[in-house]
Order: C-alpha cells, then sequence, then structure tokens
C-alpha cells in the first residue's frame, strides 16, 4: 500500500508553487523528482565524505570508494544481474547506448551488417546507431508498430537474417506507454544467435526487471527518472560481450598500466568508467534504490496502474480527446491531443496552473509521425501522484476545450 | 500610429487582464483573427522551425513599407506572431530596424522568450528584422 501522504513528504519539490498554484508535476517520464534521502545523501557527502574513487589510499578515497562499489552492488541486486562487473556506470541511458553502439559496434559490426530497432524507439535509441550505421556502412531496420501502438513482433522472423548484428528496443515506450514483450523478443533474437540491447529507461521506474529472467545481453536506464540525481545511468551488460568489447573512452581508472609503447585494460566494470565518473550522485542512486526498496516496487507499480487505469478512463471522458497507446500492458503515462487544439497551446495554459507535461514531439518524431503528427501532450505519472491532481488536470483540459471553441 | 504608439495600445490592453489565463484567451482571440498564411507561402524558406510548434514569416515591401504576414499550427503562437505584425507592419525597413519592442516586457510576454524555445518570440523578432535588414540592403533606403 502507498501512503500518500507520507509519500509526499518526502519529496520536498511537491510543495512548491507555481504562478500562485500547488504545482502538479505530471512529468516523470522526463525526470523524477528526488526524495529528501536523496538529497540529504549528495548533502552530506560534499560536507563529510568527498575524495575521489578508486585512486587513493587515504581514508576517505577508500570510503568513497566503498559507498560507490555498495552502490553497484544494489544496482546488481535491484535488477538481479549476476554479478557486479556487469554493472557500469554512464552518465544515463544515453550514455550507455553511445557505449554499446560505439564499443560492440566497434567489434561486431561492419560494413553491409543490419541492425534492428524499433519504430517506437526515442532519439537516444536511434540516432547512436544511425552513427554507428554511418561508420561502418552497416544499415537499420525497423519493427513496426500498429495503431494501438503494439509492437508488431510477428514480423522479427522476416527482418532478422544472417547479417543482424544486434536488435535494440525499448521495454516501454516513452510516448505509447507500451510495455514491449520483451522476453520473448529476446528469446527469439538468442534463437538466431542475436544479443538484444533493451532500452529500460521508462520501464525501471514503474516494473520489477530482472535480467536474468528475461536472458538480456544489455539493458540500460537511467538514475534521474528513477529519483536520483542527474548524470547517473546504468549499463548492464553480459560479462562475455562485455569482455569481447573494446574500451569505449580512455582514461584514467580504465586502465590496468599505462606506457607509450602498449596500454592494457583494467578489468570490468572499470575497463567502461573511464575518468572521474559521477560518483557522488552514484552513491546516491543507491540511496534512491534504498528509499524505492523501502516503498516496494510492487506497491508502486500497483498505485500507478490504479493512477493510470483512472487518468485514461476521465480522459477518454472528455470529448474530443483522443490517447495515443492504447496497449493492454502500459506504464503510467499517457499522450494525447486534445480536438485539434495544438499541443503547445494545451501545454502552455496548463503550465500556467501550475500542470507540468510534457509537449512536442516528445524525443520520438518517427512514432509522431506514424500517427501523422508533429507533437502530443504526455502526462506521466509517478507514486506521488495523486487522484485529485488527476481531477485538476481533467478540469483545465475541460476549460481549454471551451476556451478553443 | 507610430511603433512606440501601437506598443503603448498593447500594453495598455493588457493591463486590464487579471491573469495568464485572460491573456492568452485575448491571444486566442487575436490568433483567430489573424489572416491565415496561403498554403503556397508556408513554405520551407519562411518556416520558422522548432521542436513544439511551425511558425511562417512571410514580407513584402511597397511603397516603402514593409507588410509582414504571418502564421502558426499554434493559436498562442499566432497570437503573439499577430502582436508583433500589428506593431511593425506598415513601417520603413529602417523604423523596424531601430525598434526597441519594449510591449514584450510591459505585458510580461517575455516569459514566451526562454531560450529552449528556439521558435520562439526570439526568433521571429529576428526574422522580421531579417526582412528590414534584406529589404533596406535591396532598395538602398537611406
Amino acid at each position: 500500500m502507498i501512503d500518500i501522504k507520507n509519500i509526499r513528504k518526502d519529496f520536498p519539490v511537491l510543495n512548491t508553487a507555481v504562478y500562485g498554484n500547488p504545482l502538479i508535476y505530471l512529468d516523470n517520464a522526463a525526470t523524477a523528482q528526488k526524495p529528501e534521502c536523496v538529497i540529504q545523501t549528495v548533502d552530506e557527502l560534499y560536507r563529510t565524505c568527498n575524495a575521489n574513487i578508486h585512486r587513493g589510499v587515504h581514508f576517505m578515497s577508500e570510503q568513497c570508494t566503498e559507498k560507490y562499489e555498495q552502490a553497484r552492488e544494489k544496482i546488481r541486486q535491484f535488477i538481479n544481474a549476476e554479478k557486479k562487473a556487469e554493472i557500469i556506470f554512464t552518465s544515463g541511458t544515453t550514455g550507455a547506448i553511445n557505449t554499446v553502439a560505439t564499443s560492440f559496434g566497434e567489434r561486431f559490426v561492419s560494413s553491409e551488417d543490419e541492425i534492428i530497432i524499433s519504430e517506437m524507439e526515442h532519439h537516444s535509441n536511434i540516432v547512436p546507431w544511425q552513427l554507428l550505421c554511418e561508420r561502418k556502412g552497416a544499415k537499420i531496420k525497423i519493427i513496426p508498430f500498429d495503431d494501438k501502438g503494439i509492437l508488431r513482433t510477428d514480423l522479427l522472423d522476416e527482418l532478422i537474417n544472417e547479417r543482424t548484428k544486434i536488435i535494440a528496443v525499448t521495454h516501454a515506450s516513452n510516448v505509447l506507454g507500451t510495455i514491449n514483450p520483451i522476453k520473448q523478443i529476446i528469446a527469439k533474437a538468442h534463437k538466431y544467435n542475436i544479443p538484444v540491447l533493451v532500452d529500460g529507461a521508462q520501464a525501471v521506474p514503474h516494473e520489477n526487471v530482472d535480467v536474468r529472467d528475461l536472458d538480456c545481453d544489455f539493458y540500460v536506464f537511467s538514475g534521474h527518472k528513477l529519483y536520483a540525481p542527474t548524470g547517473t545511468g546504468v549499463l548492464y551488460g553480459k560479462e562475455k560481450l562485455l569482455e569481447q568489447m573494446p574500451p569505449y573512452q580512455g582514461g584514467g581508472d580504465m586502465i590496468a598500466t599505462v606506457t607509450f609503447e602498449k596500454t592494457t585494460y583494467a578489468p570490468l566494470p572499470l575497463k567502461f568508467e573511464a575518468g572521474t565518473l559521477n560518483f557522488t550522485d552514484v552513491i546516491a542512486l543507491g540511496a534512491a534504490i534504498d528509499y524505492i526498496n523501502k516503498t516496494g516496487l510492487q506497491n508502486i507499480a500497483e498505485y500507478e496502474h490504479q493512477l493510470l487505469d483512472y487518468a485514461t478512463r476521465k480522459l477518454l471522458a472528455i470529448e474530443g480527446l483522443k490517447i495515443y497507446g492504447e496497449a493492454a500492458e502500459k506504464v503510467a503515462l499517457v499522450s494525447f491531443l486534445l480536438n485539434n487544439i495544438h499541443h503547445l497551446d494545451t501545454g502552455m495554459i496548463l503550465d500556467k496552473k501550475g500542470i507540468a507535461v510534457r509537449t512536442g514531439a516528445l524525443c520520438a518524431e518517427p512514432l509522431l509521425a506514424h500517427f501523422g503528427k508533429t507533437g502530443m501532450v504526455r502526462a506521466s505519472f509517478a507514486f506521488y501522484n495523486t487522484f485529485d491532481e488527476i481531477d485538476a488536470l481533467c478540469e483545465n483540459l475541460e476549460k481549454i476545450s471551451l476556451m478553443f471553441k | 500610429m507610430t511603433i512606440n504608439e501601437k506598443q503603448n495600445q498593447i500594453i495598455e490592453e493588457f493591463s486590464a487582464f487579471t491573469d495568464w489565463i485572460d491573456k492568452y484567451e485575448y491571444l486566442i482571440e487575436t490568433g483567430k483573427n489573424l489572416a491565415a498564411l496561403d498554403e503556397k507561402h508556408k513554405t520551407e524558406q519562411h518556416l520558422i522551425k522548432g521542436c513544439q510548434s511551425r511558425v511562417w514569416i512571410d514580407a513584402e515591401y511597397t511603397d516603402g513599407k514593409i507588410i509582414y504576414k504571418a502564421d502558426s499550427d499554434a493559436i498562442i503562437t499566432k497570437g503573439i506572431i499577430s502582436l508583433l505584425i500589428e506593431v511593425m507592419s506598415g513601417h520603413t525597413p529602417s523604423e523596424i530596424i531601430d525598434a526597441d519592442l519594449f510591449f514584450i516586457h510591459k505585458t510580461g510576454l517575455q516569459e514566451n522568450l526562454s531560450p529552449t524555445r528556439s521558435n520562439g518570440l526570439l526568433a521571429m523578432i529576428k526574422q522580421m528584422k531579417l526582412y528590414a535588414i534584406a529589404f533596406k540592403a535591396k532598395h538602398n533606403e537611406l
């Protein structure tokens, strides 16, 4: 059970007023708010424990290193990875995908090879692969989705061939909310010995993820959507693949020995963690995981599903409102358009009422093009949102509808 | 009316509004009243493209004065452009280039000037002034 009153107390920013109205924050899919314990962790680290990790022999450096490695262990448990060596910290989902696209691509992708992605990917899971394809002369193939926003996994067999080197697909769509049957996609890909990267940015905050059960080869997500500080992210990769991949960036911390003739690299995971990582915020990501575990991901998921069902029902009751994304399995977000009112107009007026939603292309132009749209309005929920806030959203949408009549 | 007189008139109209919703309602009305740009003028050349809304601005030069025409797919944006047109249209290139658009600040519309909205007011004003510079150069106006 979610004790909403107490939960909201944990997130200080929720008390903010915007244009004299209480903030109604419905842009959680863009970034989530931070609980007190995460803020305190960052604050306390800078006050009491700040020294570069993996380097110094001195007390504080060792303390920081230990906390950092504890965060890695928390992440390992959180997604049920087998080994800590398989958890690599990055700057975010984008950083993680670029790491794989570059490093895996360098090792395994050649001219004429193919990479499969889906029509519902965030730009972050499109552009790194396009860059790779430009470098290598490879090409991208697309798994389409139907008008309800359901991935046409039935077409996978036709798309896969002996030149397919990797499949990169989102776990949950940042626009449609659709939760994709990735376990099934992975099983199919593995029949052809093709590895799969799963973009978990929108799934991890809402659903329990078990990378071993999924058997995914790479799983990536961001800390900032998971109630942790910005500039943190995770790349999970199977050890045997990561071992075969060259380092993504060179620098400190990722080496074993350096001479001008030859440099050898540190073992996993440090091989992929060049330079001074954002260790303070990574430690705070560990605190966010603790907070989620304490609240219970199952409780979070149940409550958010109630919010999603309620919002969907109430939004559909508004005349002329169309929701994009009608899959049965969705994460807690709704993208919509109201009559023929421009998404920017809707968003600007909601903003002045203190309601934060996302508008525009939602970093998924090809997805929107499927519906012939250049923008939508998206309300995305977290477990600190309330049914009253959804009522407020809907009341204001009704008013906006009248303003444009 | 001079550019400044027109600006003062708009500021006076805005002073009657008590909150943002009133301002937006006004902008929606002015936006609706602005004649739509002919589809054939909605070309790449006239487009100020952004992630949020599309804006087209066209200009013609007659008898030493510039007449602007513009459109947007978003109505509030269109309302804002119609104010810019109201202020700047029908003036000489030099008057437009030198215009200090203080009404934007005084009406509170500068809140729409955020740099992330690259197709916001700033880009529209820049485009309108660029037309003026181009016409001035072309017609050797002193």
